[in-house]
Parts: structure tokens; sequence; C-alpha cells
């Protein structure tokens, strides 16, 4: 479904360039979830952000549903790939009623029959019509990312980028945008690429993920390997070691790796 | 008046025209609890009936001259008293408000939706389109106003609807900086990301998602700026270069009235006070529209 | 640990007026605080910030804040004039935020700021202050501590800010300190390394800590004690090593709620609010 070969991404130019992705490679198959797992800095929104086709400074090769991509997208790329931001207060427009937000994708592609498109997708993420006139502000953050989440799918997309869907939202709150994200692939026959710094979260979602570090991965492993905290690199290790909760002789014993 | 409330207030509307009049009934809520505010939005309205009601509210004819009666002060039979011409002024006041919402609604209409356009393309866009188009602006606010527009006015020649061209060309541009400082904030914001990967084009992303949150800010700014236009379209009156006589324009009664300031005080007075009535209506309503559409504040 | 709480907070209740009338943040909270790591536990809007701010008065208006006792050993918070209460700040109790990148000043050298903070709560003369400032940079693992006195905020990563702030909170040497979200802008390993400090400096110090955080493990793993509050209200206090046999349905919910690695369920078990939790004597 996606290949990704030799992903670089460069920020800026001459001495002030930062290199963000330093060849990445990685397949993901259709239906599968995959998980980019990593501390800030390591590339990983940057890799999806180039997925998408949010940042067009990259090289190497991206495949998408057997298409290459370009830097730049068409109209029809964005009915096949979709993508839900991390950060549910910002990610909707402020002056905007649900009902605009999810009107305004079945507008662009003229595919007509809004109301009962967006009924429909209100319902599938389990929010009711009687949110459909409410502006962002009236809706909690769960029910905003539920909006989000309605808004990538109105189009019927294939794949799901989703980039820290839950860090934002309350322990209690991130459970039930779990299960809700885990149901509509189910139904919806969806591919994920998840991008995560929380271990567990991968853990819960994902079938398969890459450890990134400094623009590059680390190492790839199943997600039934990473339950057995069966990490081949030292990195790794470390970070499952962090996610466990606080321990002053493990802390003590952490060190960068570059 | 409680079930229409409920209905307004509701959590859950039930239509786009609900939820939108809800917006606006909650926004009027908050404006009306500002009661400067409500006094400059009383003035304005005032300006508007006092506008729309002239023919039938003033009690003279403003261009009839009576020379005899020339420089009456305020009296029962003329109010405000008469000019050199013997006209009354409380009529050419009254008429004159309508010259002076003319210019105010000309202006308001062209100048901040051309700054609006201008201002969120060259942010949105970035590049050369935003290093041209603000240089422009750059150029247009090197220049002081009234000096700018009295160019233009000599250039195109005297009169009202000159005068508001010239204001116009000339006050768009702090309106193009403002739009652009604010589109460039959100132009990287994740909903307008996930516009884009919609798929919308830049026009639609910049009229249907940018536009909408620069505009209160505008408006405020908009309203604020009212008393600097009715007060540089008095001054092109007053230079001769606005209004020619014998429209009753306040600027060019003041104009008129200069030579008597010393005796007969009242000719140059009364149009003052309704200039200055009238810029504190506008600044009043400015303040209050800032706490109601200010994203910032809320 | 001590006998005699440092920090005694009896019935504290923070509300807001608001346009639709009084809302209330905090809601009868009563706790003590020893030379000990606390633990404030809850979900966003569950009144723990505001309840770590009344502490020092930080909370900001309209709020309204009452208590029948705020007392820091034995001397009362709430009644105290402005300049006691800033004698007590800084130097008695410290407090360190979320996001150091608002709690530096941007404009001067982050050294400096630390040597400033000394200063203000003791008579050292300028190279005293210095000398003092680059110890306590030492003591918050600072590699490099003379390059990094001469940084400014926007120089140094998240991580290091935090330290920074850590260092400037301790330096003049706090009975008590209150953490509000200390690491949770920070990337795990790092968050541990930043808690390794607190931890070591707590104890080295005999210092108290009120540690306020969402994060239920965290709090677990690093405590010595628990509070979870639930809408302005404490549901359940508990040692932090028995928070797995915690009983409130609430902190029950929350726990079960977590993803965890060693997870196989197949969805996660969401939590039921139940309004007889907003009830006193839940």
């Amino acid at each position: 479904m996606i290949t990704v070969d030799d992903l670089r991404v460069t920020f800026g130019h001459g001495a002030d360039a930062v290199a963000a992705v330093q060849g990445v490679s990685f397949d993901v198959k259709p239906g599968e979830s995959f998980g980019l797992v990593g501390e800030s800095g390591s590339g990983k929104s940057t890799v999806l952000r180039a997925l998408v086709g949010l940042n067009h400074d990259w090289t190497g090769s991206v495949t998408i549903d057997g298409k290459a991509q370009a830097p730049r997208r068409d109209k029809a790329f964005f009915k096949t790939c979709q993508m839900v931001f991390q950060d549910p207060y910002g990610s909707l427009h402020p002056r905007h009623t649900i009902d605009r937000i999810l009107a305004e994708p079945i507008a662009i592609h003229r595919l007509g029959d809004a109301d009962a498109r967006i009924d429909r997708v209100l319902r599938d993420v389990g929010l009711g019509p009687q949110f459909r006139f409410r502006y962002p502000h009236q809706l909690s953050g769960g029910q905003r990312q539920r909006v989000a989440i309605a808004r990538a799918l109105v189009l019927e997309p294939r794949v799901l980028l989703l980039d820290e869907p839950t860090s934002a939202l309350d322990v209690s709150v991130q459970a039930e945008i779990l299960n809700l994200l885990k149901r509509l692939r189910a139904e919806h026959a969806l591919t994920y690429v998840l991008v995560s710094h929380n271990l567990a979260v991968v853990a819960a979602m994902c079938d398969r993920l890459a450890v990134m570090n400094r623009g590059r991965v680390v190492e790839e492993m199943d997600v039934a390997a990473l339950r057995r905290g069966e990490a081949r690199e030292g990195y790794t290790r470390q970070l499952l070691r962090a996610s466990l909760g606080y321990d002053r002789a493990a802390a003590d014993s952490f060190r960068d790796f570059a | 008046m409680t079930t229409a409330h409920a209905w307004l207030t509701t959590e859950t509307p039930h239509s786009r025209t609900q939820a939108r009049l809800g917006r606006i009934y909650i926004g009027w809520l908050t404006f009306a609890r500002n009661r400067l505010a409500m006094m400059g939005l009383g003035i304005v309205l005032l300006l508007v009936l006092m506008a729309a009601l002239a023919p039938v509210i003033a009690p003279y004819d403003p261009y009839t001259q009576d020379l005899a009666n020339r420089l009456m002060p305020p009296s029962a039979a003329h109010w405000l008293g008469t000019d050199a011409f013997g006209r009354d002024i409380l009529s050419r006041i009254l008429y004159g408000s309508r010259l002076t919402l003319m210019i105010v609604a000309l202006v308001a209409v062209t100048a901040p939706v051309a700054g609006l356009l201008i201002g969120t393309v060259a942010g949105y866009l970035g590049g050369w389109v935003d290093t041209v188009l603000m240089r422009v602006t750059d150029v247009f606010l090197a220049f002081p106003k009234l000096i700018l527009a009295l160019a233009f006015v000599s250039a195109l020649g005297p009169g009202i609807e000159n005068a508001i061209i010239a204001i116009a060309i000339t006050s768009w541009p702090p309106y193009a900086r403002i739009a652009r400082a604010e589109t460039i904030t959100i132009r990287n914001s994740d909903f307008i990301s996930a516009v884009r990967l919609q798929g919308a084009s830049r026009v639609r992303i910049i009229l249907g998602h940018v536009v909408p949150l620069c505009t209160s800010s505008l408006i405020v700014r908009v309203t604020l700026d009212m008393a600097g236009i009715i007060l540089t379209a008095a001054g092109l009156g007053f230079l001769g270069l606005g209004a020619q006589p014998p429209a009753p324009e306040w600027g060019a009664m003041i104009a008129t009235g200069r030579q008597y300031v010393l005796e007969q005080w009242w000719v140059a007075t009364m149009p003052g006070i309704a200039i200055f009535v009238v810029s504190l209506g506008f600044n009043l309503l400015g303040d209050g529209l800032r706490d109601v559409l200010d994203p910032k504040a809320s | 640990m001590s006998d005699t709480p440092l920090l005694e907070v009896e019935n504290l209740r923070i509300s807001f007026p608001t346009r639709t009338g009084v809302t209330q943040a905090v809601r009868g909270v009563s706790f003590s605080v020893g030379r000990e790591k606390l633990g404030i536990v809850g979900e966003s809007g569950s009144g723990k910030s505001m309840t770590g701010r009344a502490v020092l008065r930080l909370v900001p208006p309209p709020g309204i804040v009452t208590a029948d006792r705020l007392s820091f050993q034995g001397e009362d918070l709430l009644g105290m004039g402005e300049k006691r209460l800033r004698d007590i700040r800084g130097r008695r109790i410290s407090m360190v935020m979320q996001d150091p990148k608002f709690s530096l000043n941007p404009v001067m050298t982050v050294g400096r700021q630390i040597a400033e903070a000394y200063r203000v709560h003791s008579d050292a003369g300028k190279a005293e202050a210095k000398r003092r400032a680059l110890e306590m940079l030492e003591a918050v693992r600072i590699r490099d501590p003379e390059r990094v006195y001469g940084l400014y905020p926007h120089e140094v990563s998240g991580g290091m800010g935090q330290r920074i702030m850590i260092a400037m909170m301790l330096i003049p040497n706090p009975d008590l300190l209150i953490a509000d979200e200390p690491t949770s802008a920070l990337d795990v390993t790092v968050q541990m390394q930043v808690l390794a400090i607190m931890d070591e400096l707590c104890s080295s110090r005999g210092m108290g800590m009120i540690f306020i955080s969402h994060d239920l493990n965290l709090v677990a793993s690093f405590c010595d004690r628990i509070l979870i509050m639930y809408a302005g209200r404490v549901v359940e206090t508990c040692r932090a090593s028995e928070l797995h046999n915690a009983r409130h349905p609430y902190t029950r919910g929350l726990l079960d709620s977590l993803p965890r690695l060693d997870d196989t369920r197949a969805e996660l078990p969401v939590l039921n609010r139940d309004p007889a939790w907003l009830e006193d004597g839940a």
C-alpha cells in the first residue's frame, strides 16, 4: 500500500541546513497498521508530512496505492490518503461549524449528497446529529478529535495517517479514540500509519512498527516482539525501559544515541 | 422572548441559520453589556437616521439663500443659527450627514476589501508575490495620508467622488499589513493544512478559510479608522479639494465659517461639533466591536 | 520524612465567577505535605493545577480562593501580607511550571537568571552568586556549566531548559517544591533523567514536593503518596505503591483505560463517569 524508499528531508539551506530525515525506507501492506515511534526531533512527523504531501522538499521515492508520488499531489490523491492531526484544538477552523468543516471536502470533490454523507460520517465516529451545527469551541477535546477523524473519513480514503492522535487528550478520552480508530480500521479496511512517542499506544494500535532516532530508522519490529520486550537495539531498549515508569537506577543509565 | 433566547443560545442548533443567528446573538449580548459601545452605536444609528430623514426633519432647504438673515446667532427660528448666505446651519448639517455617510460607506467597502485581499494573498502565497505586494504597500505607507490624498485630488480634480477615491487609495495599506500579519500566523496552522489535504485550491483556502479569520480584526480597525476618514474628508473639504460649494459638507462648512470664527463662532463650531460627535461615536463602536470580535480576547 | 507537615490545606475552595454563574474549580480539598513526594493526579479540569497555584496565591483573577486552613509551617498563607508572601515565594516554596520557554526571561542569559534568583533571596555578592549558579547547573547534571551559563533561553533544548528551571527554583534552597507537569513537554528518556535529578535533590536536601501530573503511571512510580482528583475534589488518597489496589471507580477506570505494553485487550475499557462521583462522601 505504501512504499517509502530512501526518503530524505532537509530543512533550510547552506550552513543552516538540518537533515531531519536521512534515508528512511519502509513498506506498509494493505490493511496493515504501521507505527512510527520516536522522540521529538526523530523525524517521525516529518516523514508523515512528506507522505501526505504537506512537505514538498524531499528526495527519494514514495509510492502510495501503487502510484509513485511527486512532491506535489493532485486532487485525486487526497481521496486515497488523509491525515489526522495531533492537536484537536488547532486542527478545526474556529469560525466554521462542524457542518461546514465536513461539507468542505464534499464541495471540493463535488461528491454531492452532502447531508447524507455528513450524517453518516458523524454517526460513524460516534457523534450524533445534534453536534452538526455546533462550533468547535462548544466541543470537548475528544469530541473535536472525533470531528477531525470524521473529516478525514468523508472522502472515504484507503489510507489514514495519524500524527499523535491522542497525545493531546486525557487518558480516559484516549481510550475512546483508540477504540474508535480500531473499529473504523476494521469496518472500512483502512491502512494506518500511526506516529507516536507512546510505545503503549503503538502496541495497542499497530501490527508492526519502526523506531526512529535522529532522522533514521533504528529498527523495525512487529508488535508481538515489542510486547515481549525483544528489542535488538540499545536505543529501543532504553525507550522501552523509560516507558515503564520512573526508576532512578534506570534513569541514571540512560545515554544519548547518536 | 425567553423562548427566542433559548432557541438562540441552545447548545444544539438544528440548522445552519440557527447556528449563525445564535452566534450573532451571543456577540450582541457581549456587545450590549458595554455601555459606551452602545452609546457609539446609538450615535452611528442616529447619523444613519439623520441622513435618511433629512428632507423630512430639516426645517429649511439647505441651499436656499436668505441674505436678509445672514450670520444670525442660534435662535428659535434657526436653532443653530445661519451662515454667511443666510442658510440654516441645522438643515445643512442634517443634509451634510448624507455626504459624511456616503464617504464613510464608500471608503469602508473599498479600502479594507482591497487591503484584505492584497494582505491575505501576500501572506498566504509568500515568496515573490509577497515581496512585490508588500513593497507596493510600503511605498503607499511612506507618504503622509493627507498629502497623498491631496496629490490624488489635484490630479483627479476637486469633488466629493474624487476625494473618496483619494481617501480609499491612501487608506488600504494598513489593512493589507494587518491582514498579512494575521495570515502568516494562521497559514501554517493545522486547520489550514487539513483543508489543503482535502485538495482545496489556493483561492478557496484564501477566501473561505483565511479571509474570515482576518475580517473581524479588520472590522474593528475600520470602525476605529472611520473617525480619521471623516476628518480626512473634512480636511479635504476644508482645503477646498473635497465637496464643492454649495454642497453642505461639514469640512467645507467649517472652512467657510473660518473667516467669521471670532464674531460669529457658531458658523464653524456647529459642523465641528457634528464631526466630533460622529467621530467619537465610531471610536466607541469600534472599541465595543473589538471586545466582541477579537478572537484573541475570547 | 518528618512528622510535622510542611503544608496543611483544609477545605480549599476555588471558584470563578462567569457570565452564566459561578464555576467551582476546586471544591473542598484537604491534604498535608511533609518532607515527601506527594503526587496530585487528575485529568484536565480536575482542579489539580489550581490547587498547586493556590498554595502560592497564584490563582489568576477573578478566581476566589477560600480555605479553612492553608498554612506553611504553621504560618497562614491566605491572610499574610504581600511582602511576607514574596519572601516565602521562591525562598521557602518554589514552583516549576510545564513549559520553561514561558517561565524564563528571553533576553537574559540563563546563568544570570539563576544567579539573580539566588541574590534576590540572599545578600550574596555577584561573584558568589555566579559560583553558586554554576554549582547548581552542575547539580542538575548539565555537562558544561560554564558554557550553558552564557546561553539565552532560546538556545537551549526543552530538557535542558527544564533542568535550568529546576536549578533556578532550587538555588534558594526551598523547603517545598511545587512541580506542575514539570516533565510532560519532554521526551520520555529526558523526562526520566529530569525526574532523577529532582528526586535526588529532594532526598539530599530533605525537601517536600508536590508533583502535579496527569500521568498515573509516572506518579505511581515517582511519588510516595498520591491524591487523585476529579472535578475539583480529592476522590482517593493512597500510597503510591498501593495504587494498583485503588478502590474508587474513577481511579480504577483511569488505570484500566491506559493502554499497556503487554496489552492484548481487543478494546480498551472506557471510563463511564458516574454523577455520584461529584457528590461529597464518595
